[in-house]
């Protein structure tokens, strides 16, 4: 089982690596980037027999822990069988 | 008068530091972020400057975790001075031991450069020793010192005396290298025992260095 962790800045933080994505968009000629955010992606294999509940249960105490700043970043959790 | 330098892997700035209160006549201990305990009888743990777990996650993500962080937070729960620079803040902030977090730059670029910074508030003991408004010129040195932390809490930090240094220009007026909310280059805990800075006071710790004002800053600490 794997999870894919999709880690970005919150709304209302300003994202300055996003920012710097759409003026280069911009430059290069897509005038329908309205806003654009960078985040990251984490792929956590996950260990062993579990139902899809405890798989998110773990990574989302995964997230918490260390895999996002709560005070700065919000995060999702797509949990692949 | 005795600090503990605190080392992890990637640490980069130990031996600077271990320098700079050298001058100030501070006997110095480094100790390996592989241990549980501080040394007995220190007036002081510096978190220092470099790029702890290569940056790898966010600056000072895994740090926090490491085994001497939990002799740190007991230092600190006692009362115990803490400092960390650079680096050392940002593993403060990931920590919880310091409110907000820090984002890259503003301009995603590595700024590395003398910088002047003012102090907002002196009523602690880090800065007990300089004056309002007084203007230093120290080092900085990061990718990731955009700090950032809510209204309401920033506001708080005000009301507190939490927000310890702007950066500026020479004069004093409004300059801001990386984006920080309202330009803060350091803060300290409600309590006022744990301070973290961006700028690194231990390169402006010699006249051939192009400033000692690092040293008037550290010497706060030692009465």
């Amino acid at each position: 089982m794997r999870a894919i962790v999709t880690v970005h800045l919150k709304e209302g933080v300003l994202d300055p690596q996003g920012k710097a994505v759409h003026h280069a968009l911009h430059s290069l000629g897509f005038r329908n980037s309205e806003d654009v955010r960078v985040g990251k992606q984490i792929v956590v294999t996950l260990r062993g027999e579990m139902s899809r509940e405890e798989a998110e249960r773990e990574v989302t105490e995964m997230c918490e822990k260390l895999l996002a700043n709560t005070v700065i970043e919000d995060y999702e959790i797509e949990i692949i069988p | 008068m005795r600090a503990a330098i605190v080392r992890f892997p990637g640490t980069n700035c130990e031996f600077d530091t271990e320098y700079a209160l050298k001058r100030l006549g501070v006997e110095t201990t480094i100790v390996w972020h592989k241990e549980r305990e501080l040394p007995p009888k220190i007036d002081l743990v510096i978190l220092p400057g470099g790029f702890s777990y290569g940056d790898y996650l966010r600056s000072g993500a895994i740090a926090r975790f490491s085994p001497i962080m939990e002799g740190v937070r007991e230092f600190a729960a006692k009362g115990g001075y803490v400092l960390g620079i650079c680096n050392g803040f940002q593993i403060l902030l990931e920590s919880h031991l310091l409110p907000g977090a820090m984002k890259r730059n503003e301009n995603l670029h590595f700024i590395s450069k003398f910088h002047h910074i003012k102090v907002v508030s002196r009523d602690n003991p880090f800065l007990s020793k300089l004056e309002e408004g007084e203007i230093l010129n120290i080092p900085i040195a990061h990718a990731e010192g955009n700090y950032y932390v809510d209204g309401e809490s920033l506001e708080r930090m005000y009301e507190k005396g939490q927000v310890l240094l702007h950066y500026c220009d020479s004069q004093g007026g409004y300059a801001n290298p990386n984006g920080s909310v309202d330009g803060i280059a350091g803060i300290c805990n409600e309590e006022k025992n744990i301070f973290g800075l961006m700028p690194h006071p231990e390169r402006a710790c010699h006249p051939l260095l192009g400033s000692e004002d690092g040293l008037k800053m550290l010497k706060g600490f030692f009465d």
